[in-house]
Formats: structure tokens, sequence, C-alpha cells
């Protein structure tokens, strides 16, 4: 049995920030998965609905929840990620001074994900878009 | 728990209760369905918060209490009550008089909870600094938003102080007092005068302790009642020396920011329990910024806005404010050299424990399906969210039926799409919402008039 949900992400739109982790944190209450697990998997997931807000035009969130794991696929049309080794350092980040002020763009978040993920993936395709697939055992 | 059934303060006087939806709307944990007409409160869910009684068109809500006459078994007859009970009082009547009417009701003696005020922000301070990772805490005075994180945030439970409410720490302090003056422990009754509900509930089923030290609980708004009769208009007795020992901040600390004023870092006050959710849902996402400690509660304006309280909570609020500008402060209050070390022992509480009451089902596989069969369900359900099944809306009805506590023909444009589908007849229909709004429901009747929306 699987669970699938599916956001729409438009780039910019800080104020709608948190849609997605904050349903999929409802769900994951109702199946009696763990305050920690589910901790776990909403920073991650919210960290990787930030990035396409502050970094790409739009995208798609697709969230599928299993009996033993959520894995959670973010597509973005943006303008992607050069070097996906250096985007994953503590403190490394391209957001933009505007974003910067509204809080977001501390270089934070891909480490941050995948601190909080048991599985992440990420492609990338310059001027196209990035694809970020998350992994959570629960 | 260990027992079956909960405890709950408040109750449905069926007699007055026709059925209808205010209540089932405004219960912040979904707690009330309609069944056969009347209002029913799943135990389970119920945090005591009073919402229901609030919004009552008939006042069919009522909230259990002692009988006054129980004083009459002890000798030492303590009136234990929060500060805020004063705020309500007209103008022209004094502290004195107030105290003077509580004594002519047959207390022998007057406390006002928040007089040894000091030792509960001293142990908040020493409990806060020994627990600084576990940031922000969140304050357990108000009960209902304990048990709101009981049940709802049960990840936030460990933030939770464990530190009893003041009218724990109100009645030992107490107690101590007259046994300085002689009494024994079993010749005092100490009866706490309630201003809402949450507060009645977590006295018999405490949070974090077995058993409450409180001996009786009285309904404020009756006692308010009791005490406006029993003033006496002539000059009565400076009774001032029994305040000896309240504080300006003793008596602000049941009004919003009272907590969270004398707390020594970073520290938000939220009242309202829809405020409180958004904060808590936030704080669960870990988007709150880096606050030291939450003062939450359930009821706006805190306990001026209690629910057992006859005043308008502002006007409250403005005389309390008032009334703590003639009071020292808190620290030089309590007489300096005195050992409260015991007393703040007692005080200490256990840590509180999760209560998973909104999980689908303890195991997952089953919780998988049924989240499947809700999210059908959902899909034939209107979303208009009317109440006309007794539940607070489709999400709600929904899982109603998949817990097989409801069915789908429970919704009435199910039960019309049905009919015109020819899959019920209109009879059945019929039958179906007499279960829910009870046999006499469909009768011309004007005193079921239900109530505008006045705007509050």
């Amino acid at each position: 049995m699987n669970l699938e949900y599916t956001f729409k992400v438009e780039g910019g739109n800080f104020s709608k920030a948190g849609v997605a982790s904050s349903d999929v944190k409802k769900v994951l209450k109702k199946l009696n998965v763990g305050p920690k697990t589910i901790r776990r998997i909403v920073v991650s997931l919210y960290e990787a609905e930030i990035n396409i807000i502050a970094h790409a035009y739009r995208g798609e969130i697709l969230v599928k929840i299993s009996e033993n794991k959520v894995e959670t696929t973010l597509k973005d049309s943006g303008p992607g990620i050069e070097d996906i080794n250096k985007a994953m350092e503590e403190g490394y980040s391209t957001a933009s001074p505007e974003v910067r002020e509204m809080g977001f763009g501390a270089g934070m978040g891909l480490s941050n994900m995948n601190k909080n993920t048991d599985k992440l993936e990420i492609t990338s395709e310059v001027g196209v878009g990035t694809t970020v697939k998350l992994m959570n055992w629960i | 728990m260990a027992e079956g059934k909960k405890y709950h303060a408040i109750k449905v006087d069926i007699e007055k209760c026709f059925g209808c939806t205010h209540c089932v709307k405004a219960c912040p944990t979904e707690a009330i369905r309609i069944k056969n007409g009347k209002a029913v409160i799943d135990d389970k869910r119920c945090v005591d918060c009073g919402n229901c009684k609030r919004v009552c068109p008939v006042d069919a809500f009522y909230i259990e209490q002692d009988d006054i006459s129980q004083i009459e078994n002890y000798k030492y007859r303590v009136a234990l009550f929060p500060s805020v009970m004063i705020g309500q009082f007209p103008e022209t009547i004094s502290e004195s008089q107030v105290y003077d009417g509580i004594l002519k009701l047959g207390f022998t003696h007057v406390f006002e909870v928040e007089q040894p005020i000091q030792l509960l922000i001293d142990s908040i301070r020493e409990y806060s600094e020994d627990h600084a990772n576990e940031k922000p805490l969140i304050s357990s005075f108000c009960p209902a938003i304990v048990r709101l994180v009981q049940m709802r945030y049960p990840a936030l439970v460990d933030k939770v102080l464990p530190i009893k409410a003041p009218h724990d720490l109100a009645a030992h302090f107490a107690i101590e007092k007259l046994k300085e003056d002689g009494a024994s422990v079993d010749e005092i009754g100490i009866f706490y005068i309630t201003p809402c509900s949450a507060k009645m509930a977590a006295v018999k089923r405490p949070l974090g302790e077995k058993e409450s030290i409180v001996n009786g609980i009285i309904n404020m708004s009756e006692f308010f009642d009791k005490v406006m009769k029993a003033i006496s208009p002539e000059p009565v007795h400076d009774s001032s020396g029994l305040r000896q020992n309240l504080s300006r901040e003793g008596v602000m600390w049941s009004l919003t920011g009272g907590e969270s004023e004398t707390f020594h870092k970073r520290a938000l006050a939220i009242d309202g329990i829809k405020n409180v959710v958004k904060i808590l849902e936030r704080l669960e996402n870990e988007k709150l910024p880096d606050v030291s400690f939450l003062e939450l509660r359930s009821c706006n304006q805190s306990c001026a806005g209690g629910i057992l309280l006859s005043g308008n909570r502002f006007l409250t609020v403005e005389r309390l404010k008032r009334r703590a500008k003639r009071y020292p402060n808190a620290s030089e209050v309590l007489p300096a050299g005195n050992d409260f070390s015991a007393l703040k022992e007692k005080i200490k509480a256990e840590k509180i424990e999760p209560e998973y009451i909104f999980q689908l089902d303890s195991d997952r596989a089953k919780a998988l399906t049924k989240m499947d069969k809700v999210q059908r369900i959902i899909c034939q359900l209107p979303g208009i969210d009317c109440g006309a099944c007794g539940a607070p809306n489709c999400q709600a009805l929904a899982e109603d039926i998949v817990q097989g506590k409801a069915k789908m023909s429970d919704c009435v444009f199910l039960q019309e799409r049905w009919q015109k589908e020819g899959k019920i007849s209109a009879k059945k229909a019929f039958s179906s919402l007499e279960k829910t709004w009870g046999k006499g429901r469909f009768e011309a009747d004007c005193n079921k008039k239900g109530a505008r929306n006045e705007g509050y």
C-alpha cells in the first residue's frame, strides 16, 4: 500500500513555504510514525521545498509513503546546480542578496537535508533544473 | 493513564442540549460529535479547554464541582483562589470587602494562589538553567495546553516544565502557614476556587503527580455570585494583613505575559488555543527563533478570559494591572532567610507522558490502509464542512467512517445523491438523519433557533 501526494511549488513564493512539509507531517502523525523520524522528514522536506522557492522558477513535489519508508522527489525548472559537491558544503550558497535578507540562503540547506535523510540523491542540469530525491525509513 | 475512562470537568446537560453544531466546530481537538440529537464528548480527546461551553447557544455545558457544604468537614477551611478573581468585581468593591464576603460564607482562611510566586519564578529559572539544551521549555501553567501537547504534539512533551501548577504550590504554602499556627494537616481543608474547567480537571486528574493536595474544588462563577451576595456595603475590617505575601508579579501571573516577563531570558507569551496551536506547529517543525521559554495559555487574555469568570476579560485585566501596581516586587515579599527548599521539592512534578490519540491505528500497515480509505472517502464528500453529519468537517467524518464510528450515509449530500441515483429510499435517508439529530428534531419547535454569528 502506497500513499501519494503531490504539491506544486512556485519560485519566489516564500509566504507559502512549508505547505508540503506540514501536510506530510499530519499524515505521518496519523500513521503512528515516531516523533524523531517525523522531525527528520519534515526538516529535510522543508529545506528542499525552500530550495525550489529560493532558486528555481517552479517545481513539483511527489511524496510517496509506504509501510516502511517515505520517498520524496522534488523536481524543479530552474538554473540547476553547477557543482553539486560544492553546494553540499556547509555555508556555501548561491542565494541572491534578496533571499538572504529574508533569512534564507545561509548555505545550510543541502547539508541539513543530508543529515536528516537516510538517502539523498541530487541530479541537476544547468539551465534546465534540479531533481532531489529524499528517502527516510519510517 | 491506567484507568479506562478519563475524568473530565465538562459535561453535557442532555436536557438543555438540543443538538446544533456550535460546540462541534469550536472544539480544538475535534472531540465532539452529535449523536441522537445530543453533543457527545470523546473523553480521550477532550482537553477540558471549555471552548464548547463558551459557544453553546443554550448553555448546555456545565462544569462539575464539589458541594461548598463540604467545608463543614474541616476545622480550618481555606478558600484558595487565583488573584484573577479579584479583577472581576466592580471597582466600587474593595479587596477587603471581597475577603470579608468569602469569610462570611463559612471559610476560616483566605489565600490567594499567587502568594509564594517567587518560589515558582526561582524554580522555573533553576530548571531552565539545568536544562538549557532542551529549550524552549513549555510552561506547565495551563492544564488545557499541557494536555494538548500530550496528545497532539507528543514530540514536545519533554519540553513541558515538570513543575506543578501554582495552586499546588499555594496549597502547600497554605498548609505550612496553618501548621505554624498549630493546625494539624487532617484538620485543614483546602478548597480551590477554579477559573476554568481545565484547572478543575487537573485537580481531579492531576498531570505529573499521583494525587492533588487540594480537598475540594469550587466553580468560580457560582462562588462569585455567592460572594457578591455576602459582601457587606458597610465598612469592613481591613484584611490587608492577609495579603502581605502577595506581590506585583503574583497578581500578574495568570494574565498574559505573567510568566514570560519574569523569565530572565528570551520568552514568548501566547494566549488563545488557536494561536498556541500555530506556535506549537512551528516549534515542531523547528521553525521558531531562539527562545528559551514559551508561556502558552488556552484562553484569550489568559485566565482573565477563563470560562468560569463573570466579568469582561479586558476590564478584568485592567483592574488587575492597576491592582498589581499597589503591591511590592515578589523578591521583597518572601521573608529572606526562610528555608523554602522543602516547599520547592514538593512542586516538582513527574514528566508528562505522550498520548498517541490521533493515530489511525497502532499497526502501521493498518494505519496506511485506513489513511488510503480516508482519502478515497473524502473524494466522495462535498467538502463544505456543514456539520450536518454530526462531525465537525468532512475530513473528520471520513476518519470516523474508517474507524467504524460513522457511515457514508451520514452525509446529507451523499444521501441526496444516492436518492437521485435510486440507491436508497427517502425513508432510509430520513432515518439516517434521525440517528444523528434525534427523532423529534424535525418537528416545528420555536426553541430550536440556533444562534446568530454576532461577530465574537
